[in-house]
């Protein structure tokens, strides 16, 4: 395929009459660069390259460490200085900057896709490669190793900090599966939300409403349940709370807002489902709308 | 190769691109021209995969762009100076499409040479201005030396030298048989860089030829002759003298005659047999840019008019003139030289449609039938003095309507 570059002859032969006009028979060009077939890690180290070049994600994840250790680091003083943890997991405590920290990393998801939208620069990605696909998938995947890698640094830190602090606390030494939960599940589960932004910034296509609909989506369920006091509706308020995302990252921690609804690595699977359809209708949007 | 079959574009009613046949060929620089809106960009989008047409094919050697084996190594693309992240440096925007296409970093810089943008390319691009947007434009389209080279508007905010750079590159890459496809609205800009021409107007052809056919087309050689103002009736006695001899005359606004069809040399010897004195004897070339307006001027879609302040305006004093409209502001046919012929066709192909693309044209705007090349020189049978002999006076024209509607309006208001 990649020496496809002269596909003229025939060209001449379909249409005689040009050869006597301006220009004559032209000899075609040939490249003296290489031509090398390209393929996804191609499209990787392209978007790697965007993904470090624009200040909005030194920004985005330097604002997401702050949050997470610095929230982190607070409550983990709060509860030294007042005292008992009653045998619950010191892991626990890094649930609270992780609820405001994730919207950062939603907002990176979001821009990574709707950002070249808003600028036109989704066109030049497009013509130079056009297969939609391929674009699609290094996005995704550069972004998810990104937010996975920083978020599983940033929790497993404030984690370890937590768990040293709080040794005479009264707290509970958590088990291996509970660190694995709090630090590895969590990190994959937010890189999943983030992923979904992502997603929803290329269905969108607009920074700011994919934004706004990743936040209501985050938040909405909550809300909605707090005003669903009539008894008709008592399990849809429940639902809502249970599957709720505040409260599904809590199952990580063991720390959930009611004692049934998902469990365990359950909240992991419900992410990873919602994110692969929404990527299926994302793929299928860009093969065939308009860029 | 540039191929277009039957190439049709609908965004829900609004037709962009109808029914667009056209072929563009290596080695020479085809100038893509016609007014805002006519869907220039909407046709070069569709060239490169990015919007789907509604019926008919567009396809590069032969493969619709988004099925071309190492299409950014075959075709580059200056789309929109402004289509880069405004807060990556302009390095980093080639490097990431260097990298997409396979191609060393190494021509990157090179290519920030050729455009001369070194100085500033670890700059973000958010600062920079139109022209430099448009050379890291260009630079995006260099990048992967492709034999098919597509240009939207490549010059809007250069500096003379960027314009002149552009030009000669346009002709640079075309000679090394390179295929250049260079959309515009500015007919001088093409008449100096293209060799040949597609004209589209509200999206359906209106001429596909070269250049020099254009020009030998719509660029009608006349002389302009006066005769003195005091004596009106030299006027008529050279007018017959000239008709007599062959010669077509046509009136012109200010008392001039414009006279096709004789040489120079021989009207003055006619005028000096008749014993009719010059004032002026001058030759003539009706601009590309006239033939081209006149050929478009049914095909606008976005046209200005004259400001009238309407609602600002005082009640002028009884038996005051109105102001006379500026020349050329807000008249749709100010530009355009009376039409060829009464009735007629505004635009003569010089040759019957043939080949592959010259279907499309032949209704509407061509005109088959018409064998001369050139409308003044040769007129068909019918007294063209019958045309509007100056275009202000086209019944089209808005201006002497106008004052009237102001009038009503400021009586409304009082």
């Amino acid at each position: 395929m990649s020496t496809h570059q002269p596909p003229m002859p025939q060209a001449p032969a379909a249409a005689p009459e040009w050869q006597a006009a301006p220009g004559g028979p032209y000899p075609g060009y040939n490249s003296p660069i290489p031509v090398v077939r390209t393929h996804l890690g191609h499209a990787l180290a392209s978007e790697w390259t965007k993904i470090r070049s624009v200040r909005s994600t030194m920004w985005t994840l330097g604002v997401f460490i702050l949050l997470v250790v610095g929230i982190g680091l607070l409550a983990g003083f709060a509860v030294s200085g007042s005292g008992d943890l009653s045998g619950q997991s010191p892991l626990t405590l890094g649930f609270f900057g992780l609820l405001i920290g994730m919207m950062c990393i939603i907002t990176l998801g979001v821009l990574t896709t709707a950002s070249e939208y808003g600028t036109g620069m989704i066109r030049t990605t497009m013509t130079a490669c056009p297969s939609r696909g391929r674009v699609l998938a290094a996005k995704s995947i550069v972004f998810f190793v990104i937010a996975f890698v920083v978020t599983l640094v940033t929790v497993s830190f404030v984690a370890m900090v937590h768990a040293s602090m709080l040794k005479g606390h009264g707290a509970s030494t958590p088990s291996g599966g509970e660190w694995l939960k709090a630090t590895v599940g969590i990190s994959l589960y937010i890189a999943l939300l983030g992923l979904l932004s992502l997603l929803v910034g290329s269905i969108i296509r607009h920074s700011a409403g994919a934004i706004t609909i990743m936040i209501g989506a985050v938040l909405a369920p909550l809300v909605i349940a707090l005003f669903m006091n009539a008894s008709s509706l008592e399990k849809v308020q429940k639902a809502l709370l249970e599957y709720s995302i505040p409260s599904q990252m809590g199952v990580f921690y063991d720390n959930t807002l009611s004692s049934s609804g998902p469990t365990g690595w359950d909240p992991l699977w419900i992410i990873l489902g919602v994110t692969a359809a929404a990527y299926a209708g994302a793929y299928a949007l860009l093969q065939s709308r308009d860029v | 190769m540039i191929e277009a079959v039957g190439l049709t574009k609908r965004y829900g009613d609004k037709t962009a691109v109808y029914n667009l046949s056209f072929q563009v060929r290596p080695g020479a620089v085809t100038g893509f021209l016609g007014p805002n809106g006519s869907g220039k960009s909407t046709t070069m989008r569709m060239i490169l995969g990015l919007d789907n047409p509604t019926s008919g094919t567009v396809t590069i050697g032969g493969y619709p762009y988004r099925k071309l084996p190492n299409a950014p190594r075959q075709v580059g693309a200056l789309l929109d100076a402004k289509a880069v992240h405004g807060g990556r440096a302009a390095r980093n925007h080639l490097l990431s499409l260097a990298q997409l296409s396979g191609i060393p970093a190494r021509r990157v810089d090179e290519v920030l040479g050729v455009v001369g943008l070194q100085e500033v390319a670890r700059k973000r691009s958010k600062g920079f201005s139109l022209g430099m947007g448009q050379r890291l434009g260009i630079a995006a389209a260099l990048l992967g030396d492709p034999q098919v080279l597509l240009f939207d508007e490549p010059v809007n905010g250069l500096d003379p030298e960027g314009i002149l750079w552009v030009r000669n590159l346009m002709k640079a890459l075309a000679a090394e048989g390179r295929t250049v496809f260079v959309s515009s609205h500015l007919m001088s800009e093409m008449a100096l860089t293209a060799d040949h021409l597609i004209v589209i107007g509200r999206g359906q052809l209106l001429a596909d030829m070269s250049v020099t056919d254009f020009i030998s087309a719509n660029s009608a050689d006349f002389a302009r002759v006066r005769t003195p103002d005091t004596e009106p009736q030299l006027r008529e006695k050279l007018s017959s003298a000239l008709t007599e001899a062959g010669g077509h005359v046509l009136p012109e606004q200010d008392g001039a005659l414009r006279v096709t069809g004789l040489p120079l040399p021989r009207i003055s010897d006619l005028a000096y047999e008749a014993g009719v004195r010059l004032w002026e004897l001058s030759p003539h070339q009706a601009s590309l840019e006239e033939a081209y307006m006149r050929m478009t001027q049914g095909a606008v879609d976005y046209r200005s008019t004259i400001d009238q302040k309407a609602s600002l305006q005082q009640q002028p004093p009884p038996g005051a003139q109105p102001p006379m409209p500026v020349p050329g502001q807000g008249q749709p046919g100010w530009y355009a030289p009376p039409p060829p012929q009464q009735g007629g066709q505004p635009f003569a192909m010089p040759t019957p449609p043939s080949g592959p693309y010259g279907g499309a044209p032949a209704g509407a705007y061509g005109a088959p039938g018409a064998g001369a090349p050139n409308p003044y020189a040769a007129p068909q049978g019918q007294p063209p003095v019958a045309a509007p002999p100056v275009p202000a006076a086209e019944p089209s024209q808005p201006a002497p309507a106008a004052p009237a509607a102001d009038l009503t309006k400021s009586e409304d208001a009082r």
